[in-house]
């Protein structure tokens, strides 16, 4: 199966290994993820104002682009794109009029008739079962223990949810499906902090202490997430958590494609580690799911 | 110290009426329960809870709610909207109040008071999407 | 008869409002000093280079702006005309050699490219008719090559920037791309560096030398191996 694909700014930079692992693992289900040609910035955050189309365009735009290729499915990594696009997408297919102001305003694309629907990886995974994943395993996850974490966009509004907003399984499904075990976090649903980690990174570093204290103290040896900014959040943001809770234990975060090209046993330089802040490899080592063989050079 | 509030003018009608209609959202029906206050992770930061910042906005509490702490704060989880009872999206009603000022030209964050150490480690979605939130 | 014909190349065009009849053969520029204004500023190489007089322009009972570098455009008409002086543009100061080819660059330097719409209004404003909205975008993930290539033909006119609801400067976003492509990622060019080694090694001065003489003491012979030289192709 091939489909168009729509990355995302931050895949191509920081969240380089959830992208890399994905499209390899993709391949092993038989899945050929194209990336979008001449995609624009989604805008990340959707515009909540009903007289703002401004920020719809871009969204719109990345749907005709699918439309001109005689495609009708977009499939996303990101929450934030995925919820996004989602939105922007519902948006025009509900209201004629503003579509139509749209269109008139992007008079050199295509009018955007409303046949794309945008997907989720997850969604995409979900379709195909866990059971057909679960038959190219090559290494299970056996004795790793991880705690899944939605945050918000995946799952909330429910509108443009992948899944049940308040108790969804589909990370748990994956990650047990993949041989890991998976713990309870009370905090899977609550907020990292978004887009405050510019503004107000003492605030994130607040909301990702619980989170990650709560996993780390039930026994979790990582994060599993699917979002760049989740991760920043909860990866890179450890460092600020540290400073205000001397008494906070590092733990790793891994993206569910990570975890997927580890069961599939595939090469080490697709899972992108090396950019991480808390380096999962020593972990992965100990669980032997990582070999020794390959050196690692890590920069911060 | 007490304060009168005027709460049926016709300039706090028209901005209820304005908020109400820019956020899209059923203001009106907000009858307190306090679901959305309870529900929101970022509540001890803000000064009007969310149920609050419902509430003055049904009665066109104009100054009280864009120098509202709270609308800076919110981070558009959607924690409230998924527990309310009427379905009320509070960080639509944040947004059309910081939307507010905004379109007055007064920025919440400037990019370029960013230092080069911030946007050397903040990744695109962070920037973007606080700029998104917080400039015009 | 021949008054007709040469009533029949004149155009009707409004400068700054004012009604003109210029000869429809002249292009913008042109049409402006055939009315009688004078430049000062906002023009330059007058050959499509330079860039300084990009403009504006519409047309009668059309809402819709046209852009184009005022040299190099005919007046067609009902053409309203202006004049842009100036582009008051935001540039980063830095030091090439001190940057780093890395993506994230181009986003430290100019982080309002953050504030990108998608709008497309600047690809839509270029002269050069080049895929602005693209280039911005490749620069926001951090793609210096692919700005480099889509910005090659840039010629900083400055519309782009003047219509940017965003207040993103894509030029100098661009320039930046090519300067570090070109110093950092675009492959060396071995053979001009052998060159120029070579030349510092006083590899060629006798040769030179030799011509410098002849140059005084037989121009004729000179010319002869002037046009006899080997010329290597491609
Ligand atoms: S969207 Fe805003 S108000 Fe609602 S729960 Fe989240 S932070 Fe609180
Ligand atoms: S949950 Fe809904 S009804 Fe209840 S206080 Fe909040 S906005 Fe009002
Ligand atoms: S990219 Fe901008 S500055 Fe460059 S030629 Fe086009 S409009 Fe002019
Ligand atoms: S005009 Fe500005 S906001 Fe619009 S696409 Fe171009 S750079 Fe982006």
């Amino acid at each position: 199966m091939k489909i168009p694909y729509f990355p995302g700014c931050s895949l191509k930079t920081i969240g380089e290994g959830f992208e890399k692992s994905a499209i390899a693992s993709a391949a092993v289900l038989d899945i050929e993820l194209n990336e979008l040609p001449r995609w624009v910035c989604c805008g990340t955050v959707s515009s909540l104002t009903t007289d703002d189309l401004m920020h719809h365009l871009a969204p719109v735009r990345n749907l005709i682009r699918v439309q001109d290729l005689e495609e009708t499915q977009l499939v996303t990594l990101c929450s934030v794109c995925y919820s996004t696009l989602k939105r922007s997408n519902t948006l025009v297919k509900n209201d004629p009029e503003k579509l139509k102001t749209m269109n008139q305003f992007m008079y050199r694309e295509s009018d955007y008739q409303c046949n794309v629907k945008v997907l989720h990886f997850l969604e995409l995974l979900r379709e195909i079962g866990f059971d057909k994943i679960k038959e190219k395993i090559k290494k299970p996850l056996r004795g790793l223990t991880l705690s899944p974490y939605y945050g918000c966009l995946l799952v909330r509004p429910k509108e443009f949810g992948i899944d049940d907003p308040e108790t969804p399984t589909i990370l748990q499904a994956l990650t047990k499906a993949l041989g890991a075990d998976v713990i309870d976090n009370p905090y899977q649903l609550k907020c990292c902090g978004s887009y405050h980690t510019v503004d107000k990174p003492n605030l994130v570093a607040d909301l990702g202490y619980k989170i990650l204290t709560y996993a780390r103290n039930s026994g979790a040896d990582a994060l599993v997430l699917s979002c760049p900014l989740c991760a920043f959040n909860l990866d890179n943001r450890q460092r600020e958590i540290k400073r205000q809770y001397p008494d906070f234990v590092e733990i790793p975060i891994l993206y569910f494609t990570q975890l997927m090209a580890l069961a599939f046993d595939l090469d080490e330089e697709r899972l992108g580690f090396d950019i991480h802040y808390v380096d999962p490899v020593p972990l992965l080592k100990e669980k032997q799911l990582l070999i020794d063989s390959l050196p690692l050079i890590k920069e911060k | 110290m007490s304060k009168t509030l005027k709460l049926d003018s016709e300039d706090a009608k028209k901005f209820a009426a304005k908020i109400q209609e820019r956020s899209g959202e059923p203001i009106d029906m907000c009858f307190q329960c306090g679901e959305c206050s309870s529900a929101c992770p970022v509540s001890p930061e803000m000064d009007l809870m969310p149920s609050t910042l419902v509430r003055f906005t049904q009665l066109g509490l104009k100054d009280e709610l864009i120098n509202a702490k709270t609308i800076w704060v919110c981070a558009s989880c959607f924690h409230c909207v998924a527990r309310c009872p009427k379905g009320i999206d509070v960080a639509k009603v944040a947004e059309a109040l910081r939307q507010e000022l905004l379109r007055k030209k007064l920025d919440y964050v400037e990019v370029r008071d960013l230092s080069m150490e911030e946007r050397q480690e903040i990744p695109q979605i962070a920037i973007i999407s606080n700029l998104r939130k917080f400039s015009r | 008869m021949e008054e007709e014909a040469e009533k029949e190349k004149m155009v009707k065009v409004y400068i700054m409002g004012r009604e003109f009849e210029v000869p429809a053969t002249l292009n913008i520029v042109k049409a402006f000093e055939y009315a009688g204004y004078r430049f000062v500023r906002g023009i330059g190489c007058r050959g499509g280079y330079c860039g300084a007089c990009a403009t504006v322009y519409r047309f009668k009972d059309d809402y819709r702006l046209n852009f184009a570098l005022a040299c190099q455009k005919a007046v067609e008409n009902n053409m309203y005309l202006t004049i842009l002086p100036f582009m008051p543009a935001e540039k980063a100061i830095y030091d090439l050699n001190n940057l780093k080819p890395r993506g994230s660059v181009l986003l430290e330097l100019y982080p309002e490219i953050a504030r990108c719409v998608a709008c497309n209004t600047c690809t839509k404003a270029c002269p050069q008719e080049l895929e602005v909205m693209d280039y911005v975008q490749a620069a926001i993930r951090g793609d210096i090559e692919e700005v480099s290539n889509l910005s090659f033909d840039c010629i900083q006119c400055g519309l782009c920037a003047m219509r940017c609801p965003a207040e993103i400067v894509p030029y100098n976003v661009g320039q930046l791309a090519r300067r570090l492509y070109g110093k950092y990622i675009a492959p060396q060019a071995m053979h001009t560096h052998k060159r120029v080694e070579e030349i510092h090694a006083c590899v060629f001065d006798e040769e030179l030398d030799n011509y410098s003489l002849l140059a005084k003491e037989d121009v004729e012979k000179l010319k002869k191996i002037y046009v006899e030289r080997e010329i290597k192709v491609g």
